[in-house]
């Protein structure tokens, strides 16, 4: 299998490091081995225009259409057009991003309720495998 | 000069400091890389006392200002030009960067020559700058990137969680060690809490089952 992602204008990346880690950003312009220049939009995703390092972000499957360079105002088009945001939101690396947000803001309580919701689960699941096997 | 953090470029304007006999001397405009404006003006005496004859005690600066960026917002390619004392001469250089702003070029030229030369920001001038086409660029490694359409994989991706991840031979090795050290420290305390003899820690480590 050869690689799928690519550095290149208009890939949609993850950023896991620095203040905007969590965020996503798009490759604007490519600026040597070790940087790119990337924009989120800012107004959709909360990440201003800046040059990143290669190792502060991870490639997603995700690309939008954009010239090299493309201003702020093109780019939310881009991203509106290609309903991008949406696509993110739907992949399962951002539907587990989000779970693991959600439980590492658990109170203790939470956590007990959710202990108690398993058990239910576990209880009804091996009473309706009782059912079956008989 | 040091190049702390980011270089930026400034503007200096000095002359001969006025006196009777010349009211009004001829004033010199240097633009400057450096760190501060301080050091900026450091700079400048340090050239032009190089090339007319003046000096910081009997001259005085008029202006110095820092020029900023105008259009930060796309990458650019950077031509310096520069001149460097290495250890055995001096040297002239051409460089190529691609960066948002000339200052930004400017320090990874510092950088670069720290790290490929051992140069110091002190022993390094540079003579000129530009800013380059494409098609103008003459090293091969910055012309793959100002290209229209580039597009490379980021092979080698190390996991960010298990970067600093040891080994488990290395941390079945720590536990051992510290079991043994651990051993080691009771048995001196032991003994010297029951003799005044002073002990030479040699001799007692041997005594540990390990």
């Amino acid at each position: 299998m050869g690689f799928s992602r690519y550095v290149e204008v208009g890939r949609v990346v993850f950023i896991n490091h620095g203040p905007d880690a969590g965020k996503i950003a798009t490759v604007i312009d490519i600026v040597d081995q070790n940087k790119c220049l990337v924009d989120g939009p800012e107004e959709i995703t909360g990440v201003s225009r800046q040059v990143v390092s290669y190792r502060k972000i991870a490639l997603t499957d995700l690309t939008v259409k954009i010239q090299r360079n493309a201003r702020a105002k093109t780019l939310k088009a881009a991203w509106k057009e290609g309903d991008t945001l949406a696509k993110w939101e739907g992949s399962s690396w951002a539907k587990k991003l989000e779970a693991k947000k959600k439980r590492s803001n658990l109170s203790d309580f939470d956590r007990f309720k959710v202990m108690v919701a398993k058990k239910q689960k576990s209880r009804i699941i091996a009473q309706k495998i009782k059912e079956l096997k008989a | 000069m040091t190049a702390a953090g980011e270089m930026r470029q400034y503007q200096v304007v000095g002359r001969k400091a006025a006196t009777e006999e010349n009211t009004n001397p001829e004033a010199y405009r240097m633009v400057i890389f450096a760190p501060n404006p301080v050091a900026a003006k450091s700079k400048f005496w340090y050239f032009m006392r190089q090339f007319r004859k003046m000096k910081k005690t009997t001259g005085e600066i008029l202006d110095c200002v820092e020029l900023v960026e105008k259009n930060s917002r796309i990458v650019k390619n950077y031509g310096i030009w520069l001149r460097y004392d290495s250890r055995s001469g001096t040297h002239n250089m051409y460089r190529e960067y691609r960066d948002l702003k000339l200052t930004g070029a400017v320090s990874q030229l510092y950088n670069e020559m720290a790290g490929r030369h051992r140069t110091r920001p002190r022993s390094i001038q540079i003579i000129r700058t530009a800013t380059l086409g494409a098609s103008e660029l003459k090293r091969p490694n910055g012309a793959q990137f100002a290209q229209r359409r580039v597009k490379f994989p980021l092979p080698h991706r190390v996991d960010s969680a298990k970067r600093g991840q040891k080994a488990l031979s290395d941390l079945t090795n720590v536990y051992l060690f510290t079991d043994t050290f651990f051993y080691a420290i009771e048995v001196v305390g032991r003994k010297t809490e029951h003799s005044d003899i002073r002990l030479s820690s040699s001799n007692d480590i041997q005594t540990n089952p390990y």
